[in-house]
Order: C-alpha cells, then structure tokens, then sequence
C-alpha cells in the first residue's frame, strides 16, 4: 500500500514539467560550482604538494559541493512538499484516500517516499559527478559515503517538515511559504549562534550535517534527523486523523 | 431484490457534530445486497456528510457502521476494501492517465496484481470508456469524468457502492446512461445515491429514505412514497357539461371541481372506481368526453408534503 502511493506521488510528479526544469536547472547549478571548485583546486595544487600533509580532491571539491547542494534542498523541498496533502485536499482527492482501505499511517509514509525516491535521485546525480574525479584522482570513499548519508537524513527531516506544513492548510502556496520560513528560521539559528556550543544551534538540522559533511558519523547528530523526522510525520498522521475528526 | 437479501449495510444511532452543532441526529439505515437505496433531502440536509461516514471518511461521534458484518469502525480496512464510493466532488488526479488512475484505484482498494488488467477493461466496458483510456483525465468532459469517478467507484467489484450526487451537472443523455449503470450495478451489489432529483429516486431507487435537518423522517419503497398522501381521481374534460350537480349526484363520487368550463376533477374512494359509470352516462346524455387522465402524484408534492409534515 505504502508503495503503491509511494509510487504514484513519484511518477506525478515526473508528468508536470516544472519537475524536468528544475532537475536541469540544478544539474547546471551543480556542474558549474564543481568546475569552479575543481579549477580553484588544480590551481593550489602545486602549492599542496608540498605541504606534509595535504588533503585530496575529495576534501576540497566534493564537499563544499555537497554543502551546496544541503543548502539548495532547504530551498528545493517546500517547492516539493507543498503539493503533498495541501494540493489533494484542494482539488478534493483527498477523499479517495481517505475512504479507501489505507490507514492514514500508509498515505504519510507514501507520500513521504515517493518523494524521498526524487531528492535520493537529486543527490545521487550529484554523487555521480563527484564520482568522474576518480578517473584522475584517489577519492576518500568514507567522506564521500557520510555526505551522501547526511544529505538523504537532511532531505528526510525537510520532507518531513514540509509534509507536516501541508498538512495544515489547503492551500499549497501557503504550505510552500510556512516550510520555507521554518526552513529559513532553523538556519538562521545556526548562522546566528556564535557559540558553537549553543543550544539553539542544536535545533537547526543544517548545523547537524556540518559533521556529516566533514566526514564525522554522530550517532547524535544520527538521532537528531531520525527523531526529527519520526516526529513530523507522526504529527502528519495525527493531523490526517484529525482532519476525519473536525472536519 | 428478494427481502431475503443478505444486509451488506447496517448503520446504527450515527450522530455527528460539527463542533458544538450536533448536524447528524441518530440515524439508523439498512440495505440489502441488490437493493438501490435513494437517499432523499433538500441541500444541506446532511447527506454529504453520513455518506461520508459510511466510506470512513469521517468519523462519526458515536453510533455503529457494519459492512457486511465487518465493523468499520473497529477494522476500517477490511471495510473499506467492501465500499466504492464517488464523493459529490469528483476525487480525480487530472493530470493522470485514465488508465493509469483507475490501476492505481485498483490497487489501492486491494485488487490483486494478477486481475488488475481483466478488473480494468470490465470496468471501462461497463462505463463506455473503452475509447479513453489513455486520455488525460483533465481533458475529458463532464460527463466522461463522472464515468471515470464511477469506474474508480466500482473497480473493486464492492459489495456497497455509495454515491453522491451522480448526475450532477450531467446533459440529459448523460443522466440517462449513468442512471441505466446504476440500476445495472444495483442489480449485482447494493447502491446507496443521494440526491435532489426527485425523478431519479423515481427512475432508479428500490426505496428511499428521506433527510431533513440530520434526521431520516421518512422511509419505504418508491412506489410507497408516491402514494402518500395521495387521494384517488381523475380529471375528465367534457365538450359539452352537464351541470355540476349532476356529476355529484353520481354514485361514489365523493367530490367534484370544476376546473375549467369543461374539466372537472373528480375525487372518489381508493377501493371504487366510477370512470366507467361516468363514461356510459357520458355517452348517454351525448357530453363528449374527450379525455380521461387518472389523477397521479409527482413525487416532488409527495416530498413537499412529508418534509413540511415534518415542520409542523
């Protein structure tokens, strides 16, 4: 059941063509900074080799790369999540779902992957490019797998948020806005804090991929995305069955 | 439809509030497999929204819902695989194939992989949609995606099929076919529709079951209904009349009126019948009887009687 909405959420979203536009349009986005990174790479590298030391390729390009693209899904995912429930509910489909033999805990957990399955994508195609250096170059397998790990949770938790802000209105504009404000709130907790030990500074999940972006597996920062994201699409859930309730 | 008919549907004391309005009163239905039920009442009577708490998609503050013995409230799923139901808004993904939306409707009502394919082409025989397969829903007319609401209503082959308002918006050939589908289905599974139309409960509906104001205040078959309050009569029209008194002095004629100089109507008792007797003295007396139509309620008095009965 959980993959038959999953399914469907996927391949509605490949029919409109917005979907297709943003694909390329990131692919640009990414290609471009990578070049840019790689050139300014090449360049110190003469100066690099001479260091005791000096840290590869993987360092220097595949994760400021990555950093990129945690900053872009804060922006990509209420374009996304915004149709989720917010949408149904408008044109009224919602009650298929509804009055079909699903459980309310199967339309989250659907809309939820079938999503998931798209920025998985996003960042798969991302990973791909990073993954040309290995032809010239040795590439630090470890950092690269704990970014990949760190994006799929950051995209999680977004996509769970987000769902939940669907969940709320029936109006999708409004959904994509509240997301992106929250979204917008949570990394300026981050980018204000200037003790690094601030509580506040917890709360922002962006602050929790920086380990994963350097390379460091946190079980905390592990729960943080985990709870983080359980907790949005139990509230989801509580939501829908409310939505039966008082509706 | 045999009274024997197992019940597929059995709905006990439903009541529903919208915040501190109570909006359904305790309302209690039956439906036999078979049957076509026709639920009746002015808008905003609260049919919308019982009937949405027979598909689950409300829930009700108490009461108790059974679909085919299984508890809807207590094991929704498995309930719910037994309804198909097409809400008063179409629930339709437009930019979906019809195709692809109707397997994905199959699917989500649990209809096993291996039959989708046969499951899909019955059901678009049976709603002429043969032809539109692979059409966008969102480019289809009106009347084609009433069909496809119906065709995600029936794909399953439910037991229960409940509909809301299926001829809404319809042009009368389109009624005429989807009411022809209604009473096709109402033939194999039981068929709840609610409507305003008074001549589709006429065409269509087995029984009806009238709302007003979250409570049913009538109940009982369609012919029953039309009956009510009836008085028997028949209006003849006469060429040349004879006097008034002479029509009411005829034997059980209770009451007469003249409606214009040469139509009368004329009242008698349930069990008796004087046409004949008017017609020989017709023929008689040389009063040129041209027509005789028997006096015949439309349902539409029928439902303003026992809606304002209800009032007083």
């Amino acid at each position: 059941m959980i993959l038959t909405i999953a399914h469907k959420e996927f391949r509605s979203l490949f029919v409109i063509p917005s979907t297709w536009f943003i694909l390329a349009a990131l692919q640009f986005i990414f290609a471009w900074f990578f070049l840019a990174r790689l050139d300014a790479f090449i360049q110190v590298q003469a100066q690099l080799a001479q260091l005791a030391n000096p840290f590869g390729a993987t360092l220097a390009v595949a994760a400021p790369l990555f950093g990129t693209l945690a900053l872009i899904l804060m922006m990509l995912t209420p374009i996304f999540t915004m149709r989720l429930i917010a949408e149904e509910r408008r044109n009224q489909t919602l009650t298929l779902l509804m009055s079909s033999p699903v459980s309310d805990c199967h339309i989250v957990l659907g809309k939820f992957i079938g999503l998931m399955i798209l920025l998985s994508l996003i960042i798969a195609s991302c990973s791909l490019m990073v993954l040309t250096l290995a032809s010239g170059t040795q590439l630090d397998t470890g950092l690269l797998l704990t970014n990949g790990l760190g994006l799929i949770l950051l995209a999680a938790s977004y996509v769970a948020l987000g769902l939940y802000v669907s969940s709320l209105t029936a109006q999708p504009v409004v959904a994509a806005i509240g997301t992106l404000a929250i979204f917008f709130g949570l990394w300026l907790m981050e980018v204000s804090a200037v003790d690094h030990d601030n509580t506040w500074r917890a709360l922002a999940p962006t602050s929790h991929f920086q380990s994963f972006n350097i390379g460091l597996l946190n079980s905390t920062d592990l729960l943080f995305f985990l709870l983080f994201s359980i907790a949005f699409l139990l509230l989801t859930i509580r939501r829908l069955h409310n939505n039966r309730l008082y509706s | 439809m045999s009274v024997n008919a197992p019940i597929t549907l059995s709905v006990r004391n439903l009541i529903r509030r919208f915040g501190q309005r109570e909006v359904i009163h305790g309302i209690s239905l039956e439906l036999r497999h078979g049957e076509v039920l026709g639920l009746l009442g002015h808008n905003g009577a609260g049919k919308s929204t019982t009937l949405q708490m027979l598909t689950g998609a409300l829930l009700p503050h108490s009461g108790q819902i059974e679909i085919c013995g299984i508890d809807l409230l207590r094991q929704p799923q498995k309930a719910k695989a037994r309804i198909g139901f097409l809400p008063e808004t179409l629930p339709l993904y437009r930019d979906m194939s019809v195709n692809n939306f109707l397997i994905f409707a199959a699917k989500l009502h649990r209809v096993p992989r291996a039959q989708i394919t046969d499951a899909l082409t019955e059901t678009k025989r049976r709603c002429g949609l043969q032809d539109s397969g692979k059409s966008i829903i969102g480019t289809l007319s009106k009347g084609y995606q009433q069909r496809v609401g119906i065709a995600q209503a029936i794909i399953h082959q439910p037991e229960v099929i409940i509909l809301d308002e299926p001829t809404v918006g319809l042009d009368p050939s389109q009624i005429r076919d989807i009411r022809a589908l209604i009473r096709e289905l109402g033939n194999m599974h039981s068929v709840i529709l609610s409507t305003h139309l008074l001549a589709e409960v006429e065409s269509i509906c087995d029984r009806v079951e009238i709302m007003h104001h979250g409570r049913l205040i009538y109940g009982g078959s369609s012919t029953k209904m039309q009956q009510y309050g009836a008085q028997s009569g028949f209006i003849i029209t006469l060429l040349a009349p004879p006097l008034l008194s002479e029509l009411q002095a005829l034997a059980e004629v209770q009451k007469v009126d003249q409606l214009s100089t040469t139509q009368f109507r004329i009242l008698h008792a349930d069990n008796t019948n004087p046409s004949a007797a008017l017609l020989t003295l017709a023929a008689q007396h040389g009063w040129q009887a041209e027509q005789l139509v028997p006096l015949r309620t439309c349902l539409e008095d029928v439902f303003m009687q026992i809606t304002q009965d209800e009032k007083s």
